[in-house]
């Protein structure tokens, strides 16, 4: 199984962890990665925010060498940058002037023909039929499946899951043995961009989805957001001085999961690098 | 050429202002509600009314930059109304009016490092984003505890991944958001 590849900054830089496990668990299931060349930054928040040309342009250019390079399905398993490119996609599919003006304004041809996939579309497309006999350590814990925002949302671009009590990941994670726990906080947001810009607001929102997770007795809290990740992990300290009851709770990427309960050394997932420490 | 706020959106975005009827799930649902000056149904009231006083406080709210875009009202807005697509555009329309809140000049400092340094490299460049950043906003001490950890966990680079077609990149950012209007 061969697929197109767009890892975005995050995947190379703060969470490598996640670059590291998905490709680790592509190795285990002999998928095929090819890296988009020469890819750029998908413009994230920031772009949106200032600029709806840009916005539009940086995640063009992505596609449009994914389709010069031949590539048609395409993984991309940060949640933000999944959700620009969709976006951006979904706009262009709409409107051929806005795809005219886009395409001349990046100087590359563009279709507007791929398809993406995120890193649960391919758990469950690549990884679960092939995954009879491959668990060697069950996940045995109790598991908060936090989606987060960009994963499910908005629904009629995306058209993954359901927006209010998402269960992919859920189904994801008992099939490796552990125990997902019903919780209030599955698509609530972490605060996302304003991480450095505004940390008290990440602090207060975070601090709700670790409170949560941790009163209805979870012991490890999963993810596939870099962006939730960052704010949950690295983040801990000050979410701890916020909430005033300091949690050890550990935030797994669901790849790293997946590895460790297919025997995948912690190493080769990334796992020592997290700023609250795996213990499970 | 229209000149009330609601239709500019209309004629921008295709969104419909007046198809809300203030049922209020958007500020209900709002993570942000609590940090903002105008909860997301305020706004867009204020908007309606197509008073031109209550437009100048829209685009000079804090609301519009503390909003995460998480997209929660849109999901639950019985009338579908992409309300993180108006912020979108109130925000760019508020800096180009030279509108923008007071508070939010971290929030907009921020975002203009982040682009700043895709523009230069091509990818996010974290140290040189941040180093940027905490020049625009004299706020050197922030997160001084974080970036030595970051180092010792491998998840900071110290030199920037370089796209090679930059030109190109360039080009993107001069036919966009440095476009002289």
């Amino acid at each position: 199984m061969a697929l197109g590849f767009y890892p975005g900054c995050s995947l190379k830089g703060s969470s490598r962890e996640y670059n590291e496990s998905v490709l680790a668990l592509a190795r285990a299931f002999d998928i095929q990665l090819t890296e988009i060349n020469d890819w750029n930054c998908c413009g994230a928040t920031a772009a949106h925010n200032l600029n709806k040309d840009l916005s539009f342009a940086l995640p063009a250019r992505i596609l449009a060498l994914a389709e010069k390079q031949g590539l048609s399905e395409v993984l991309v398993p940060c949640a933000a940058c999944y959700s620009r490119l969709a976006t951006t996609l979904h706009e262009l599919k709409k409107e051929d002037g806005l795809r005219t003006r886009i395409s001349e304004v990046i100087g590359l041809e563009l279709k507007a023909s791929i398809t993406l996939i995120n890193v649960i579309q391919l758990i469950e497309k690549y990884v679960l039929p092939a995954l009879d006999g491959r668990v060697v350590k069950p996940f045995n814990h109790k598991v908060a499946c936090y989606y987060g925002c960009l994963l499910v949302r908005p629904h009629g671009i995306l058209n993954f899951d359901r927006e209010e009590e998402p269960q992919t990941m859920d189904a994801v994670m008992a099939k490796i043995g552990a125990s997902p726990i019903d919780w209030a906080f599955k698509t609530e947001c972490c605060g996302a961009g304003l991480s450095v810009s505004r940390t008290s607001t990440v602090s207060r929102l975070s601090g709700k989805i670790i409170t949560d997770a941790v009163d209805r007795g979870a012991e490890a809290i999963i993810v596939a957001c870099p962006m939730c990740h960052s704010n949950l992990d690295m983040r801990r300290k000050s979410i701890n001085e916020f909430t005033g009851s300091p949690s050890s709770i550990p935030v797994l990427y669901i790849t790293q999961a997946l590895g460790m309960a297919l025997g995948i050394e912690r190493k080769e997932l990334g796992i020592q690098r997290h700023f609250v420490k795996v213990e499970i | 050429m229209s000149t009330l706020l609601k239709e500019v959106i209309t004629e921008n975005t295709g969104i419909r202002i007046d198809q809300c009827y203030q049922c209020g799930k958007c500020s209900a649902g709002c993570p942000l509600s609590e940090e903002m000056d105008y909860p997301p149904s305020y706004l867009i009231r204020m908007l309606q009314t197509g008073n031109a006083d209550l437009e100048e406080k829209v685009l000079r709210s804090f609301t519009i930059w503390v909003c995460l875009s998480c997209e929660t009202c849109y999901s639950r807005c019985p009338m579908s109304i992409e309300i993180p697509k108006i912020m979108d555009f109130l925000r760019e329309r508020s800096l180009v009016e030279h509108k923008s809140n007071r508070k939010a000049k971290k929030i907009i400092a921020f975002h203009r490092s982040f682009l700043k340094s895709i523009e230069r490299t091509g990818r996010l460049y974290e140290l040189g984003m941040l180093a940027d950043y905490k020049l625009h906003t004299a706020d050197l001490m922030q997160d001084m505890d974080l970036a030595p950890k970051m180092l010792a966990a491998g998840k900071l680079n110290i030199f920037p991944e370089l796209i090679h077609d930059r030109a190109n990149l360039s080009a993107v950012f001069s036919k966009t958001i440095k476009k002289k209007k």
